[in-house]
């Protein structure tokens, strides 16, 4: 089901030629890195199936505004995540809080959980639900600026430029965010993992590297 | 030089993705090589993004792409 580069620029001109059908084969590697994005930040399943809908849908009625020096996956991965922020202040907007977050760039404790006995994650850890519920809860958690970065970075794998023009932040920020974000995650999950991996060392010895 | 833990923590996010400049890369590797606190925070904070970004972790809702599709080929016809 990949589609290389050349394909997809193919695909993207021939739907706007007027083969409206291709758009189904166009963004069906993307399903779940659109629905993904939105659901980190929404946490809200139902509403972010509909969310990811709509997005595809702008995706096509904007298509023409696509410039192709960008990748199309991360043109879709910022429209998503536009989407995501838009509802996320409807949201508040409800329950009258403040929209002002930027506070929390100097405030916190953004220190890791210092930690003795540290053993490796065997992969069978993830096997459980409770360990991806875990995961899952820990980035839900992170306050929505922290939150949207981690997500760019970690989840979809944009680059630093890519995440600070999707944000419309400075690369200097997501830096700083980001790492903000891996802390709260670590300091997190750290207390709960360390009590569901037996010893094994090695198996993600390899990754990062 | 020598450096103190808390100096280290502050850079295990670009030491992950690999931006620290020479110098204060081979510092930092310097310290981990002698201090088990801070290398198990590096590998816990790795392995718990290696766990995040694992494609288990999140998964789509049954039915979601059938969804999607018939939602779309609606749309396209407008
Ligand atoms: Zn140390």
């Amino acid at each position: 089901m990949s589609t290389t580069v050349e394909q997809e620029k193919d695909l993207i001109a021939r739907v706007l030629a007027g083969e409206v059908d291709l758009f189904h084969q166009l963004v069906r590697p993307y399903e779940k890195l659109v629905f993904v994005t939105i659901f980190a930040m929404l946490r809200n399943e139902s509403e972010a199936e509909d969310a990811a809908q709509e997005v595809m849908i702008n995706a096509f009625r904007h298509l023409r505004n696509f410039r192709g020096d960008a990748k199309f996956s991360t043109w879709l991965v910022t429209i998503a995540m536009n989407e995501a922020r838009q509802r996320l202040r409807k949201a508040k907007q409800a329950i009258h809080e403040s929209l002002d977050e930027d506070k929390h760039d100097k405030e916190g404790d953004f220190t890791p959980a210092v930690l003795t006995d540290w053993r490796e994650i065997p992969s069978e850890a993830l096997e459980k639900k409770e360990m991806r519920e875990k995961l899952r809860e820990a980035v839900a958690q992170l306050p929505p600026i922290y939150r949207e970065v981690l997500v760019l970075r970690d989840l979809e794998e944009l680059n630093q430029e890519e995440t600070a023009n999707a944000l419309g932040i400075s690369v200097t920020l997501v830096k700083v965010r980001l790492h903000r974000a891996r802390m709260m995650l670590q300091k997190r999950l750290v207390p709960y993992l360390k009590t569901a991996a037996p010893a094994r060392k090695g198996f993600f010895g390899r990754l990062f590297q | 030089m020598k450096l103190e833990c808390k100096h280290v923590w502050e850079h295990i996010s670009e030491y992950l993705d690999r931006q620290l400049d020479p110098q204060l890369l081979q510092d930092i590797e310097n310290h981990l090589e002698n201090c088990e606190v801070c290398s198990a925070i590096l590998d816990s904070t790795r392995n718990i993004l290696v766990l995040t970004a694992d494609d288990r972790t999140y998964e789509l809702p049954v039915g979601y792409s059938e969804r999607l599709h018939k939602r779309l080929a609606k749309a396209l016809r407008e």
